[in-house]
């Protein structure tokens, strides 16, 4: 089986967020980086989908070179060559674009990635590369397996769980539970230091939107303690203060 | 201008995330909805008290599960027919996966988590929620078409419009596109959705077991809330997994979070930074929650939740 999984290079979750720039860029000052969290369960799910059939696992990712760390540690979890395509990740419709010119290139049986990124949270793109490659696609999808030339999966629906079977291939935006969490161990990590990373120009320069300029929400004001003895008091701030019930 | 929304129902019933769609497309120019399968037409007719004008309605009964592929081919076919240069839908788990492809297919500009209307004074600018609700992004639509998809709770939702035109809408679906087949749904049934909630009650780790969750769910009917949790409750499947809130689950924007027994881990506050306010109750005064609250109370939660569900019976 041959997957494609596309990663995103994005803040790790616990990141303080700021602006530089006259607010027109992300201050990376200080903040580390990791495979977008979704992304990671869509490369593990791939990792042991490789296991149970065999196969080749492509990780692509659309960013420039300092996310080259982040995709050799996407190599030393498992994945087997990977794919850079240079240039800023600029919108959605940007990304699908170069995602679509890389899947054509390869008979992909599963292409992967996160339900959504953790920077911009569009969850957009599985979708758009779908369409743009007249593939189904799915998403959230919370389990995968595949029998053959087809698959059993399930996503998640509002309040609940739905079952699908479909035919290879077609897009999955994956999440948790979907598979167990890898971390890379010492040979993975230095068999993925010779594997190869392609660089590759963009196929299309096209964007739909642009930034003008990134805000921080209002600080939050200070907590108001209340007595564990008098919730009383709480349902009457509740109410008239908070206006809330 | 002309203005399609995307409606989309739970039970039978417009979702209250779908009339908050409607009253922001309202606010921008003529709507017209489109609602897909089997749905009741006085129902779908009340989208007019939201600002609707005409709701389009496709009966196929192929459509009552939200099937990804037709869903986008369908709104698409609106799009061309109504003439319409904006599409708004409410952000969910289904909208998303649906009008990426609406966007590839019709050459739409697309923005998700909208969280206000859009400044049109010079170009198209809307406000996007990013970095999981840490911070906003405003971006101008630079396509004469545009999607939004718009966050939920961001709109207040008016009402006052009389009843909607429900028209049937035609179009033909090839076969192909229903490729996926739907084998099992699993759904909770009459409760409130969580990602839609006003109002949430989430327990953590601190309640000990799946077994005392009694009284958060007292405490949520009392409110009429729904329940949530925090990532170790789920993984542990002390509850299922769409109650998980948080960075990789959820995300919440209620007028009202209440937490008991969260500690407040940054990936768990992730997903509730959008609720107006945050009530914290915890037994341990150097939880990091506290800090992301509105009010907080130090206490044991199997005292002081039974307390507080009484105190709210009798208000």
């Amino acid at each position: 089986m041959n997957i494609l999984v596309c990663i995103t290079h994005v803040p790790d979750t616990t990141s303080r967020i700021a602006f530089t720039n006259n607010n027109t860029e992300f201050d990376k000052n200080g903040v580390q980086f990791i495979i977008g969290p979704y992304d990671d369960y869509a490369l593990a799910r791939a990792v042991e989908l490789k296991e149970q059939h065999g196969g080749k696992i492509t990780v692509l990712n659309v960013g420039e070179a300092d996310a080259d760390p982040t995709i050799r540690k996407a190599l030393a979890i498992g994945a087997d060559e990977a794919i850079r395509v240079n240039a800023f990740p600029s919108d959605s419709y940007f990304v699908a674009n170069q995602i679509a010119a890389v899947a054509k290139e390869g008979a992909y049986d599963l292409i992967l990635m996160g339900r959504e990124s953790i920077d911009f949270n569009g969850g957009m793109v599985h979708g758009m590369v779908g369409e743009m490659l007249g593939m189904p696609s799915f998403s959230p999808v919370m389990t995968l397996d595949v029998n053959g030339d087809t698959a059993s999966l399930s996503r998640e629906i509002e309040g609940g769980k739905e079952k699908l079977e479909v035919k290879l291939p077609f897009v999955a935006g994956c999440q948790e539970p979907i598979a167990e969490w890898k971390i890379p161990n010492m040979r993975g990590i230095m068999s993925a230091r010779t594997k190869p990373l392609t660089v590759k120009d963009p196929v299309d320069d096209t964007v739909q939107t642009q930034l003008s300029a990134y805000e921080l929400p209002p600080a939050k004001g200070t907590v108001k303690m209340i007595d564990a003895d008098n919730v009383q008091e709480l349902v009457d701030l509740l109410k008239n203060e908070a206006k809330v019930l | 201008m002309s203005v399609l929304v995307f409606i989309e129902t739970e039970e039978g019933k417009i979702k209250k995330s779908s009339r908050e769609a409607i009253t922001y497309g309202a606010a921008l120019g003529d709507v017209t909805a489109i609602a897909l399968g089997q749905v009741a037409a006085d129902e779908l007719a009340t989208a007019g008290d939201n600002g609707a004008k005409k709701v389009l309605h496709v009966a196929d009964e192929r459509l009552n599960a939200g099937l990804i592929q037709p869903y986008a081919e369908v709104l698409a076919a609106a799009m061309e027919s109504t003439g319409a240069t904006i599409v708004v839908t409410a952000k969910s788990s289904l909208a998303d996966a649906v009008v990426g492809r609406v966007a590839a297919k019709t050459g739409a500009g697309l923005v998700s988590n909208v969280a206000d209307l859009p400044d049109t004074s010079n170009g198209f600018v809307v406000k996007r929620s990013i970095y999981t609700g840490k911070a906003f992004a405003n971006v101008s639509i630079t396509t004469d078409k545009k999607i939004l998809a718009i966050k939920k709770n961001a709109i207040e939702v008016t009402t006052g419009g009389g009843a909607a035109a429900v028209e049937a809408f035609e179009v033909s679906l090839d076969e192909a596109l229903f490729g996926a087949t739907i084998t099992a749904t699993e759904k909770a049934e009459g409760d409130i959705l969580l990602p839609e909630a006003d109002l949430v009650v989430s327990g953590g780790r601190g309640l000990k077991g799946p077994e005392n969750w009694g009284m958060i769910e007292d405490l949520a009917k009392t409110l009429g809330a729904a329940t949530g949790c925090s990532k170790p409750v789920s993984d542990m499947d002390w509850r299922p997994h769409h109650e998980h809130v948080g960075q990789t689950g959820v995300k919440v924007s209620p007028s009202l979070y209440i937490a008991v027994g969260i500690s407040g881990a940054i990936q768990h506050l992730a997903g509730v930074n959008s609720s107006k306010y945050i009530v914290v109750i915890n037994k341990d005064e150097e939880a990091p929650f506290f800090k992301a609250a509105d009010y907080g109370i130090v206490g044991d939660a199997f005292e002081v939740v039974p307390k507080l569900t009484e105190a709210l019976k009798n208000a």
